[in-house]
């Protein structure tokens, strides 16, 4: 679904706008599929969707959704006017209507696939006060599906719900990515959905864009891990998988650089997977290790060294096209004399992709 | 003689909430969402009638009513019409009386809506109409009842300002509380007197159990 055929970005947005303490001065293009919004809370994810939505008006800009132009100096459509659908963080159902009726608010394009899509046949007599958080969003996912956007406006749709609703809802959102032919953008603060969902992701800080692209090279950049946090960095790889080792309870996944094997997987051999491998979980060596437990040895290069303030570096690496990324200390690689260039060995450990960091691949 | 004193209150009191509630509404809309120079003034003007003796109200709507008063005098010119000394005229008074409570009603159940749910519905491609119709109206729909019981209620026991401006003349402009006033000014018709405050209290409960019933049946899911 990615256009990668060049001509006009799918997405194109600047937005400038004075917002109290700071400014709002965000530029980025993107392709169709999941572009997400990246930033902590207070970096100005929300104001960028309330703009593109027709909410919020900026000061200066310039906003173009798949051919329209949506506002420059001389345009300003009213929200109504702009066919964009927008999934909010607390979903915002009208509670004096039925979910039947909520759905079919805005339209009812596509209504009874979205129904079977989303599960929502069991919910449409019930009214919002008697639907969980998890549900209601769902819903509110339906009914902005419903009235036939150009593209999808996703406000942390899933910060307000705890683990176990998080859980019961990625999928539906992962579906959707892969069935609806919607583009979206997707603001989060959460990297384990962004690494999921999306396709292209856009680094926010401070009101400024820091990074965007390609959600893989951008994860694996070693400047992320000043925005994402340390805990929080890691390179996504995507991967195939190869084959089932039943007897150990292993299945072994291959990608453009090595194999990596891991706890079993319940997908048939061939499927296309999207790994997360924690720049935490990743060791590295100078010579290939020998007789120790670890799995999965990869050799890679150094592309890049970045020293952060703290007491650990960030190392990007590159283990055939794909790239990596790793966190040692910065008396770690004095000892190791580490430059750009060297060929070493990096260890992601077997259990390196946790199981919700388990995400279907796109093909 | 009671039954024509009821039913010309009634009448006066459904023409003054009937016509006085639809601009209640849109005046509680803008002091409710609106920022405008002179908002201050138009919230001391609608609250005016509250805190001002009735008869002053009554007074002031004959210099401007009245066949000498600025609009009353156009309103002679153009349609032949006096307000002043009418039913029409009680009408008038009962519903100015009243508007400061509708409006207070109406503006507190506006305020108290989220507006987040009227941006989700303009992201649906409902315009500005669509949405006060489908989403503001049915959620502030207890506001404007109780606005509308509250003032109908006020027009129906209005007296100061009803007996000032359409004075309390028998079969047109004698409504139940100039009807009772007046009764009781003669000895020996306490009868009366006690049939109509009966019909006052059947009235007021009637119109507090209707908007209880109106307000459940539009909150019940």
């Amino acid at each position: 679904m990615v256009d990668q055929t060049g001509g006009a970005p799918m997405i194109s947005v600047d937005i400038r706008k004075a917002l109290g303490t700071f400014e709002l001065n965000v530029q980025f293009q993107a392709p169709a599929g999941v572009t997400a919004v990246f930033g902590r809370s207070g970096t100005g994810k929300t104001s960028v969707i309330r703009a593109i939505a027709g909410l919020d008006r900026p000061d200066m800009g310039r906003i173009e959704i798949a051919g329209r132009v949506l506002f420059d100096q001389d345009i300003n459509l009213p929200p109504h006017r702009r066919g964009i659908g927008v999934v909010f963080q607390d979903a915002r159902l009208f509670p004096h209507l039925s979910v039947a009726r909520n759905l079919t608010y805005g339209g009812r394009h596509d209504h009874d696939r979205i129904v079977e899509l989303l599960g929502l046949g069991p919910l449409l007599t019930r009214y919002p006060a008697h639907l969980s958080g998890g549900e209601a969003q769902r819903v509110a996912l339906g009914r902005a599906l419903m009235s036939n956007p150009r593209i999808l406006l996703l406000d942390e749709p899933l910060a307000a719900l705890d683990a176990t609703r998080k859980a019961d809802v990625l999928p539906y959102l992962e579906r959707l990515r892969d069935t609806v032919d919607v583009p979206m953008i997707y603001v989060s603060h959460a990297v384990s959905e962004v690494a999921r969902l999306a396709t292209t992701l856009v680094v926010l800080d401070a009101g400024h864009v820091v990074q965007s692209g390609p959600l893989e090279d951008v994860l694996s950049d070693p400047k992320s891990m000043r925005i994402v946090g340390v805990r929080d960095a890691g390179a996504v790889i995507n991967a195939k998988v190869e084959r089932h080792d039943d007897g150990d309870g292993l299945s072994v996944l291959a990608f453009d650089g090595g194999m990596i094997s891991m706890p079993k997987v319940d997908r048939p051999v061939g499927t296309r997977m999207r790994l997360r491998v924690p720049a935490q979980d990743v060791i590295l060596a100078r010579l290939r290790p020998q007789q120790i437990s670890a799995r999965n040895v990869v050799a890679v290069r150094v592309t890049e060294l970045d020293h952060g303030r703290g007491t650990g570096v960030a190392v990007g690496l590159r283990a055939g096209k794909t790239p990596l990324l790793a966190r040692i200390t910065k008396a770690s690689l004095r000892e190791m004399d580490l430059a750009v260039g060297d060929e070493i060995f990096a260890i992601l450990k077997a259990t390196a992709a946790a199981p919700e960091n388990i995400g279907q691949g796109r093909g | 003689m009671i039954w024509s004193v009821v039913f010309l209150s009634l009448k006066v009191a459904v023409t003054a909430t009937v016509f006085a509630l639809p601009l209640a509404i849109w005046v509680a809309f803008v002091l409710a969402r609106k920022t405008f120079w002179g908002k201050g003034l138009l919230d001391a003007l609608v609250h005016f009638p509250l805190v001002l003796p009735p008869v002053v109200t009554g007074y002031g709507l004959l210099l401007v009513f009245g066949k000498q008063g600025v609009i009353g005098a156009a309103l002679f010119d153009w349609f032949g019409a006096t307000l002043a000394f009418r039913w029409t005229g009680a009408a008038l008074a009962a519903a100015i009386m009243g508007f400061p409570l509708m409006v207070r009603a109406i503006r507190l159940a506006i305020e108290g809506v989220d507006q987040g749910l009227e941006e989700a519905a303009s992201t649906l491609g409902a315009s500005r109409a669509r949405v006060f119709a489908t989403v503001t109206l049915p959620l502030i729909w207890h506001g404007i009842i109780a606005g509308g019981v509250l003032g109908f209620a006020k027009a129906l026991g209005e007296f100061g300002a009803t007996i000032t401006f359409a004075a309390s003349i028998p079969g047109q402009t004698q409504t139940i509380p100039s009807a009772i006033y007046a009764l009781l000014q003669v000895p020996g018709q306490e009868q009366a007197v006690w049939g109509l405050v009966a019909v006052s209290v059947v009235l007021a409960l009637g119109a507090v159990g209707l908007s209880e019933w109106l307000t459940r049946r539009a909150v019940r899911r």
